[in-house]
This record gives C-alpha cells, sequence and structure tokens, in this order.
C-alpha cells in the first residue's frame, strides 16, 4: 500500500499537479463518480491556529466522498493546552484517522509530523511557509480562467509572510508562467523563496516590482493578498501603504477586459465590492473550487493504488 | 601538509609555541580565527581535563595566517569532521599515534549535517519543545534547515549546538 504526504508543492512535477487538476475536474463535472467511495474512512483534522475555508472545504470533501472527520477541536481545549508536543499529537491521532490534516504556526510543522506517522498527512498551512492545498485549488482557478502556460501573473501584497504565495510561485515553475512579484519593499518574498524560484526556472521567469501600474497591462492573473496590520509598527505606515496595493474600478481601466483576479480571502479592503460583479472577480470561485480539488487529493492519497506523485513514497 | 609534523611549510619557529603529542588528532590549515569554534564544535571546552594545544593566526604558507588545534587522546569521527568542514573547508586532519602521523585526511563537505547546528529561525518547528534532531542541507555557500528552509550563509559557527 502506498501513502504519500503533501508538504510543499515543491515536491510536485508538473505531471503531479497535472493527475490533481484532471481528477478535480472530473470530480467537478459529475459529483456522483465518486460519491460514498471512501465510506467509513475517517480524516483527522488537527488546526493549531483559527481556520475557515480550509477546515471546512476538507470537511466537505471527505462527507461528499463517503467518509467523516474528527477533529481535534480548538487547541485552547485539547491537549495541547498541557504542553503536549506535535510529534506525540499526531501519532495519538493516526490510531484514530485514516489520514491526517495538520495546520500549524511553526515552519516546518508538517514536515516534522510527517517523519511520525504512516498515514497520509496534508499540509494546511505551516507558519509562513506553505499551504500546497490551496496552491491546487489556486491552480486548478487558474486552468479554469487563463490557463497554466503562456500565462503572466501579479502576484501582489504580502509576499514576505503570505504561504500561499510561496507555494503558489513553486508551482507555478512548472509551467510556462512571467511571474510578476509586487509588494512594499518591507514585504518582498523572503530571500529563501527567491532563490528556490531561481533554483527551479532559471530566473527567467522572475521579476520584482514595488508597484502595480507598470505591469498591470500585461497581466493574465492578478493574484492579491492581504497585507496584515500586524506587520506594521504604526498605523500611519500601515495605512498609506496597504493604500497603494488597492484594487478597485479605477485601477482596473488600464487592465486587459480578460483579467482574472483572485485573492486565497479573507479579504479586508485590498478589493473594493465593486469589483465583485465584474467578469474580473474569481475569488469567490476560487473558495469553492476548495471541495473538488480537495476531493481530488483526499481520493488519490487514500486510494491504495493511485497517490499524487509519479514516484513512491519518500 | 601537516606543519607539526612534516615541517614544509617552513615555519618551524612557531611550532615552538605549541608542543606535540603522543596520540590524538591535530586539526591544520584552520581559517586564521576559527580554532574556539573548532573547539566548540567538538565539544571541548576543558572541563573533562582533555589535553589541547591550540595556535591562533599563526602564519602560513597557505594563507597569511592559520589556527591549528592539537587534542591529546581524542581521534575524531567521521561525523565530527564533517562539520568541521562547514567553519574549515581547508583543514587537514592528521591522526598521531606514538609521535607519527599515521593518518591525514582532506575535510569533505558532507551533504547533510544532523544534531549539531540549532536553527537561529523562532518560527521553525525545531525551536520549540518537539523530539526532532536538527537537520541542515549544505549548500555550496551555506546551510539550509531541513524544516523550515532557511539558509544561513554568515556565521554558521554561531549555530552550533552546544
Amino acid at each position: 500500500m502506498r501513502h504519500d504526504h503533501l508538504i510543499t508543492s515543491k515536491q510536485l512535477s508538473r505531471e503531479d499537479i497535472e493527475t490533481v487538476l484532471d481528477h478535480a475536474s472530473e470530480i467537478d463535472a459529475d459529483p456522483s463518480s465518486v460519491a460514498g467511495r471512501h465510506a467509513e474512512t475517517l480524516l483527522g483534522l488537527l488546526f493549531f491556529e483559527p481556520s475557515t475555508r480550509t477546515k471546512m472545504s476538507f470537511e466537505t470533501a471527505m462527507k461528499r466522498l463517503g467518509g467523516d472527520i474528527v477533529d481535534m477541536g480548538p487547541v485552547d481545549s485539547s491537549s495541547v493546552k498541557k504542553g503536549e508536543t506535535l510529534a506525540d499529537t499526531v501519532r495519538v491521532i493516526e490510531g484514530y484517522a485514516d489520514a491526517l490534516v495538520v495546520r500549524h504556526p511553526k515552519q516546518g510543522a508538517a514536515t516534522m509530523a510527517s517523519e511520525f506517522v504512516d498515514v497520509p498527512l496534508l499540509n494546511a498551512g505551516d507558519g509562513a511557509g506553505h499551504h500546497p492545498t490551496q496552491t491546487m485549488l489556486d491552480l486548478y482557478t487558474i486552468r479554469e480562467n487563463a490557463g497554466l502556460d503562456d500565462l503572466t501573473i501579479g502576484i501582489m501584497g504580502d509576499l514576505k509572510y503570505g504561504r500561499t504565495v510561496h507555494s503558489l510561485a513553486y508551482a507555478l515553475t512548472n509551467f510556462e508562467t512571467q511571474q510578476h512579484f509586487i509588494s512594499p519593499e518591507s514585504l518582498q518574498l523572503p530571500r529563501e523563496v527567491v532563490y528556490d524560484l531561481h533554483q527551479q526556472q532559471d530566473g527567467a521567469g522572475i521579476r520584482e516590482h514595488d508597484s502595480l501600474e507598470e505591469i498591470l497591462p500585461s497581466l493574465d492573473v492578478l493574484y492579491v493578498t492581504r497585507i496584515q496590520r500586524e506587520r506594521f509598527p504604526d498605523e500611519n505606515e500601515y495605512q498609506k501603504i496597504a493604500g497603494e496595493y488597492q484594487i478597485d474600478a479605477d485601477t482596473l481601466e488600464a487592465a486587459s477586459d480578460d483579467l482574472t483576479i483572485m485573492h486565497p480571502l479573507p479579504r479586508v479592503d485590498e478589493i473594493a465590492p465593486e469589483i465583485d460583479e465584474t467578469d474580473h472577480a474569481a475569488y469567490f470561485e476560487q473558495a469553492h473550487n476548495g471541495v473538488p480539488v480537495r476531493m481530488a487529493l483526499l481520493d488519490l492519497l487514500l486510494s491504495d493504488d493511485k497517490g499524487i506523485r509519479g514516484e513512491a513514497d519518500e | 601538509m601537516s606543519d607539526e609534523h612534516d615541517h614544509h611549510d617552513g615555519d618551524a619557529d612557531h611550532e615552538l609555541r605549541v608542543s606535540k603529542i603522543r596520540d590524538g588528532t591535530v586539526i591544520d590549515h584552520v581559517r586564521g580565527g576559527q580554532a574556539l569554534n573548532v573547539l566548540a564544535i567538538l565539544g571541548i571546552d576543558g572541563t573533562n581535563g582533555e589535553e589541547v594545544s591550540v595556535g591562533m593566526n599563526v602564519p602560513s604558507n597557505r594563507f597569511a595566517r592559520k589556527d591549528i588545534v592539537k587534542v591529546e587522546g581524542r581521534e575524531l569521527s567521521q561525523d565530527e569532521v564533517d562539520v568541521l568542514s562547514l567553519i574549515a573547508p581547508d583543514a587537514t586532519i592528521n591522526i598521531v599515534r606514538n609521535y607519527d602521523v599515521v593518518e591525514k585526511h582532506r575535510v569533505e563537505r558532507p551533504g547533510v549535517v544532523e544534531g549539531v547546528l540549532s536553527c537561529p529561525n523562532a518560527g521553525c518547528i525545531t525551536t520549540g519543545d518537539e523530539p526532532v534532531i536538527s537537520r541542515f542541507s549544505v549548500l555550496e555557500d551555506g546551510v539550509r534547515c531541513s524544516y523550515c528552509e532557511t539558509i544561513v550563509r554568515d556565521e554558521i559557527a554561531s549555530l552550533i549546538d552546544t
């Protein structure tokens, strides 16, 4: 029996990604094709940080496959509060569930946890590190709206701490994409991430900018992330900088008619509500895609003969 | 080549400053100023009574200045040599028995070092109470935490877990 973990999008080849996205398309077109396929399967949810979309869409996905979830619940009411290590927690819950989903505030948490368990483990976010299941639904949404090759994408906002950005950028190096990273200087991509992107793509498709203006007309997709108040020492500085990275109808006058706007949500005021009703807005569709994509991931990881990777276990 | 036993560096004068050893290890051609870090890597701080001689910033033909460390009664393991390579990539290791050099090695950089360095990223899972051994992959110009992926290029010796 093979069991893969999904820890980072870096571990995935183009072929792996396409296997997942193709399966998600099949499920999206005909959800009944997998209904009940994983009856009596239990998915363990270990969220050491708050989550709405990721957690609920995993729960929905597992139930739509015929299975159910067991949830550790909030950290405050769990054994973590008593000082239990993550290594112990996952080893205990491994005995209750057939696969685990882990979100944790520390970077590298999913990598470490996966070394202690034999069931498939999916990383649902590890600090400022990775969020590969979000990446898969982002890629699915991009493919549906703009295609993944010959793509010019702008990724804007908090690129330093935004794990969805890091995971997406790695995955896109498998495709013929131009990636433009737009952020204030203080929230640029971590040098580690730039190093990896250059390693994977020779740096050819990577550009960094401090303003959207110069690059907006050439974009097929604009992926916006939230700039968080707590990243700035004072309120004025935050207001000034965050204001420069907001999108409204005026901003979009310079954009292509076909521009797709995405956001991992939750948003605060980075995208004005007036955009929601335009053809540009894909962020709610993106959130909905979390279900078929996570159904596809779970189906592949939980099936004895499939897996998401072309090669055997790590 | 070992200055201590082969006298090829032509600086026999400084050798009088540190005595020859009978059985143990001479770590030669350590970059100037790194000798104390070499001892830290080896976990030698003198409290266990080890007989240790250190020469720092002595003249050398290969470098303008080098350090040399001699440890009596201790032969380095491969793991120890691997880690030494991170801060002393040009070092030569001479194993001495009965005053003769019986083995001479250049250090080689390993692919991975485990359990020796601490990750400097406070947000890394290895910095908490988890039962995990630190692991760093060795890059051409630094080391990288295998868990949080932080890259460290400067002052690697400051990460040594003592």
